[in-house]
Parts: C-alpha cells; sequence; structure tokens
C-alpha cells in the first residue's frame, strides 16, 4: 500500500510535468498544425536558461525565473518567425524535418556553451519528505503537482477569457474566419509558440529541479508523443489526462514489474490508441482515412 | 531522339528511356569512370566512408521509396536496419547458412516487419503516421535491447569476417574488397529502384501519394499499395542493415536509435524527396558531412584548440543546419539544384 501511493504521488508528479510539456506541444498543433518534435529541447533550453540565471548570473529566484521566460519569448518568436513561417502550406514531411532539425540544433547549442556534464543547480522547491498515508514522499514532488495545476488554471482561464485567448481558439477553429474578423493570424501563430516556450521552460525548469540540469531533460520531450495522442492531439484537456494516466503508467509498471517495460509501455498504449480511437480521448475527429 | 531544338519523341519506347541525350550517356560513363577509379586513387580513410556511404543510399533509396514516392512518412528506419542487421548475423553465423544466403533472407524478414508496421498507415496518414513510425522504432528498440537470446545477453553481437565460399576477405585488403561488394550491391539497388517506377506497382505508389482518392477511382488498390510499399521499402533498408552488420563486423543497438532514423530521413530531404538520384545525392552529402567537418576542425585546431572537444555538438549543430537551411531554400533539395544548373547551362545565354 506505501508503495501504492508512493508510486502514485512520483506517477502525479511525472504525469503534471508530462502535461505541462505537452500544452506547448498541443498548443503549436492547435494553432499552426505543426508537429513540434523540438519540445524537448525547448524544455531543456528552459532549464538551462534558468541555470544562466540564477547560478551563472546569481540573480535572485525571480528574476532568473523572468530571465529566462524573456529567453523563451525570443526564442519562441525567432523559431516561428524565421523557421516555421516560411514553411506554411508545406508538405507534413518538410514541417516534421524543420522542427527535427531545430532540435538538433538546440541541443548542440546547449552542448557547445554548456558541456555535457550534469550541471549543480541549488534545489529551488523545498527538500525533505513527509508521510502520506504511511508512505514517504519527497515535498518536492507534491509542489510540482501545485505549480503544474496552477499554470494549466491560468492557461485555461488565458483560453477562455483573455482576448487573446479567445483570438487564439478562434484561429485553432478555422483560420480563415478568424482572419475575416480580423485576427491577426501570423501574431497567434507567434502567440502559441511563444506560449509553449514558456510552458516548456517551467517544466524543464521543475523537472531539472526533481533531477539535474543536464541533456537527459531532452529526452523526456519524446514522451510528450503516447501523452498527446492519448489525450488527442488539439485537446488542452487531453494532456492533463494523457499526461497523468502516461505518468502513473510509467511508474506503476516500473515499480510493480520492471523499470525496462516502463520505458515503452507508453509506446506500447501510442500503438494501441492509434489502432482503436486515433483522434484520443479528447481530440477532434477529423482524421480521415482512406 | 534529341536534336538542337529539344528531345522528341516517335516512339513510346524511346520515351520509357530513362536517358534520352547524349550528355546523359557521357555523365553516365563519367561517374562509372570515377566509380571504378576510385578505390586505386583513395586512401583507407575515405575508402572506409565512400563503403558507409554505400550503404546508406541503399537505405536512402529504401526510404525514399516510402516517404519520397508514396508520401508515407516513416520514422522507422532505425528499427528496421536493426531487423536486417540481426536477422542475417544470427541465420549466417549462428545457423551457419553462408552470407549471401542469410542477407537475402534478412531482407526478406525485414520486409514482413516492415509490412506488419505499415499496416497502421491503412488507417493513418501523414503525423498521425509520422508519430506511429516512431512507436514502432521505440517498440523494436526495446526487443531488441531486452531480448537476451539475440545477443546471448551480452548486448551486442560479434560478427565473423565475411566469407562466401572459398572467399574470405583479406584484413589488408579490408575496405577495397568491400567497396567492390557495396558499390554493386548499392547500384543494383538504385537500378531496381529506378525502374520500380516504370512498372505498375510503382505508379501506384506514386497514385497513392499524389491523391489518394484518386487513385482509388481509377483502380488502385490502396490498401495494397501501401502496404508493398512498405514491404519493399523495409526491403531495401533490410538490405542495407544486413551490410551494415558484415561490414561493421558489430552489432549493437546503439546503431539502431532514432537518430539513425532521423539521419536517413535528413538524406532525403537534403537529395530531394521523390527522386532516386536524390536519395543518393543526400546519402553522399551525409556521408561527407562529418568527415568534412572534421578535416576542417583539424585544420582550425591548430589556431582554436578547443574547437576539437567541440566536435560532437558542432556536428549536430551543422547536421541541424543544413536540413533546416535545406527545407526553407530548396525543398527539393540538391536533385533540384542539380537540375536548375544542367538547365541553365543548356538554356544559357537565354534565362529559359
Amino acid at each position: 500500500m506505501n508503495t501504492f501511493i508512493s508510486l502514485t504521488i512520483y506517477g502525479l508528479s511525472d504525469g503534471a510535468l508530462l502535461a505541462l510539456a505537452a500544452l506547448g506541444f498541443v498548443l503549436i498543433y492547435k494553432a499552426t498544425r505543426v508537429i513540434n518534435f523540438a519540445q524537448g529541447e525547448f524544455l531543456l533550453v528552459g532549464a538551462y536558461m534558468f541555470y544562466t540565471g540564477f547560478v551563472v548570473m546569481r540573480l535572485p529566484l525571480i528574476f532568473a525565473a523572468v530571465f529566462g521566460v524573456l529567453v523563451a519569448i525570443v526564442l519562441g518568436v525567432v523559431v516561428e518567425r524565421f523557421i516555421l513561417r516560411p514553411l506554411i502550406g508545406e508538405h507534413a514531411i518538410s514541417v516534421i524535418m524543420v522542427t527535427i532539425g531545430l532540435s538538433s540544433v538546440l541541443k548542440a547549442l546547449v552542448q557547445i556553451f554548456y558541456g555535457t556534464s550534469v550541471r549543480e543547480q541549488p534545489p529551488i522547491l523545498p527538500t525533505g519528505s513527509i508521510q502520506v498515508a504511511g508512505a514517504t514522499v519527497p515535498v518536492n514532488r507534491l509542489i510540482v503537482i501545485g505549480i503544474a495545476v496552477i499554470v494549466l488554471f491560468a492557461f485555461s482561464a488565458f483560453f477562455q477569457r483573455s482576448r487573446h485567448g479567445v483570438a487564439m481558439r478562434a484561429v485553432a477553429d478555422d483560420q480563415q474566419a478568424a482572419l475575416t474578423m480580423g485576427i491577426s493570424v501570423k501574431r497567434i501563430f507567434s502567440l502559441a509558440w511563444v506560449l509553449a516556450a514558456v510552458s516548456a521552460l517551467i517544466a524543464g525548469v521543475l523537472l531539472a529541479d526533481l533531477s539535474a540540469v543536464e541533456q537527459g531533460i531532452a529526452a523526456f520531450g519524446l514522451m510528450v508523443f503516447p501523452v498527446v495522442i492519448l489525450g488527442g492531439l488539439d485537446s488542452v484537456p487531453g494532456t492533463v489526462v494523457g499526461g497523468l494516466v502516461i505518468g502513473m503508467l510509467k511508474q506503476y509498471v516500473s515499480g510493480y514489474a520492471d523499470p525496462g517495460l516502463a520505458e515503452v509501455i507508453p509506446y506500447i498504449v501510442l500503438v494501441a490508441i492509434l489502432v482503436v480511437r486515433p483522434y484520443g480521448i479528447f481530440g477532434e475527429t477529423r482524421i480521415e482515412r482512406v | 531522339m534529341a536534336t538542337a531544338t529539344g528531345i522528341h519523341h516517335r516512339t513510346y519506347r524511346s520515351e520509357l528511356r530513362l536517358r534520352h541525350t547524349k550528355a546523359e550517356y557521357f555523365r553516365l560513363a563519367l561517374m562509372l569512370v570515377l566509380l571504378l577509379a576510385a578505390p586505386y586513387v583513395l586512401d583507407k580513410y575515405w575508402l572506409g566512408i565512400a563503403n558507409v556511404i554505400l550503404i546508406s543510399v541503399i537505405g536512402a533509396v529504401g526510404l525514399n521509396i516510402l516517404v519520397g514516392f508514396t508520401g508515407q512518412i516513416s520514422l522507422g528506419q532505425g528499427g528496421f536496419l536493426a531487423v536486417g542487421a540481426f536477422t542475417s548475423v544470427i541465420i549466417s553465423d549462428r545457423a551457419g547458412v553462408p552470407v549471401p544466403i542469410s542477407i537475402a533472407i534478412a531482407v526478406l524478414m525485414t520486409a514482413a516487419v516492415g509490412a506488419f508496421f505499415g499496416l497502421p498507415a491503412l488507417r493513418l496518414k501523414g503525423l498521425y503516421l509520422a508519430i506511429a513510425t516512431l512507436a514502432s522504432q521505440e517498440i523494436i528498440m526495446f526487443v531488441v535491447r531486452r531480448w537476451e537470446w539475440l545477443t546471448e545477453g551480452k548486448g551486442y553481437l560479434e560478427v565473423e569476417r565475411l566469407h562466401v565460399g572459398g572467399f574470405q576477405v583479406e584484413r589488408q585488403m579490408f575496405e577495397v574488397q568491400w567497396y567492390w561488394i557495396l558499390l554493386a550491391l548499392a547500384t543494383l539497388a538504385v537500378v531496381v529502384a529506378r525502374n520500380l517506377f516504370r512498372t505498375t506497382l510503382g505508379r501506384s505508389f506514386m497514385a497513392v501519394r499524389d491523391q489518394d482518392i484518386a487513385a482509388e477511382a481509377i483502380g488502385v488498390n490502396i490498401t495494397r499499395a501501401k502496404v508493398t510499399a512498405f514491404a519493399v521499402s523495409s526491403g531495401f533498408v533490410g538490405l542495407a542493415g544486413a551490410l551494415t552488420a558484415h561490414y561493421t563486423e558489430t552489432v549493437t543497438w546503439e546503431r539502431f536509435t532514432l537518430d539513425v532514423s532521423v539521419l536517413y530521413l535528413a538524406m532525403i530531404i537534403v537529395g530531394g524527396l521523390g527522386s532516386i538520384a536524390g536519395a543518393v545525392y543526400g546519402a553522399i552529402f551525409m556521408g561527407l558531412l562529418p568527415a568534412l567537418l572534421t578535416e576542417l576542425v583539424d585544420v582550425l585546431g591548430s589556431s582554436l584548440p578547443s574547437l576539437s572537444d567541440q566536435l560532437p555538438a558542432l556536428r549536430n549543430a551543422v547536421f541541424g543546419i543544413a536540413i533546416i537551411v535545406f527545407l526553407l531554400v530548396e525543398p527539393r533539395g540538391l536533385d533540384r539544384i542539380w537540375t536548375r544548373m544542367k538547365d541553365y547551362v543548356r538554356f544559357w545565354p537565354f534565362r529559359y
């Protein structure tokens, strides 16, 4: 029972991070129909930028966070403007490959500036552990869940209430109609990439705090695919459900069966979902079948 | 026939020929001379690179059949290479079957596995298919890593030096002998692929890519076309995988990761999607890129010693930049650039 509770907490916190990483991915897909293979590298860049502000430049926590966000905004705008916008209307293969190329460049840049060794960063979340129903649970895992919930709520409030959020939903629904209503689709595309970079930054920093500031963060990005396929490629609530399911599934399989199997189980789920219900739990049923 | 005013065909047979002008035959002859002269000109190091390129030509041609000609995205190339490599080595070294036969079996085996993983393609297109093949890559890698019988628990396989009947590859002549073998097989692969698209089957692949609904309407069996496209393409990839195993004489799963799938996709993007020549150019480009970069860093290394430490990162950066620049500047790749250069010369001094 203790194992079960601690596995659940670990799974929930992993799932919360997956949901944050997947959120950016879904935002980009929803607004621009681009599959971003560089999402993991966005996490990586975010974590290293925060590290730069916090450890290298010795900024206070809050300024380090602001610095990270600013870099994320610049990254989002630059990537959208100079790499993705020229490819609008191109074939899916081109768009996928350009984000793969981007991921390679981002990973290389981090490696050139910071090397491959693990970087020491003082913990930003409180360490230590507490007893939850008889199981020992690290505090930082619980806080990560809390932060993710707040961020996800903030994002959904943004989509529901703010002008820009509503505009984003309009563009996601029908670009031409949105254009005729005076919404700048270009600005929305930029906004989607910026929001994706910012949510990836949050996920990256939290992930780095749980594990370490290192290149492995990028690999976490691949787990986004099972999450978004399960939840639905264009569904924001789907990222939460998908993230939690995949996060907990991995922990349970790892804890009760085999850690090696836990690495591949999300992909098996992915294939099963694609065969049974390709548009996921909440995704829009617009997939073509011929 | 080729005249001063252009190419005019008087028979269907002449139109169907692969080469129409004297210049094309001349270029073919020139290329053959270069290829045949290579082992006498190049040293072992560059011949080794040439051999790796020849293997990747086979793999890239295979992938282009699927991605470029049939329009099915695949990120599962690494997994299929692994299937080819392990199958051939296990059949030849463990069961004692001659290598040519084991390679043939590996090709068939990979084709079967490819067809199986191509089944999602019947329901999925574009982005969804890319993700499905990504999953198949991860699943194949998991099986390869965890199935202890494959590597007898060592995590890797040592491969016997290539021997066929009385012939054995010599240590001194290793690169040269392999060059002839690989050149023959790569040429065969290119010729087969080039001719495939003059057959009904090949045409049906292209019909599925261009307009699947229209293809169905004119009587193409889409299901069969898609599955055979996966099978045919994977067959080529299996050949490349088996050759990788016998050439490098070790098989580890690390040689077949997602990065390899991406590398092959980069080859056909840079070379030109939907062009056999493009796959060849792309394989050459991606094969030479790291070697030339290493040379460059060696030259600059005297003034910037820290540069050589950055080599792996620099390779990644250049690789990514190459993909991005090609997609932004010339999405049809090197093949198109080459065509444009030829056109420029042909029409000179006019612009068109």
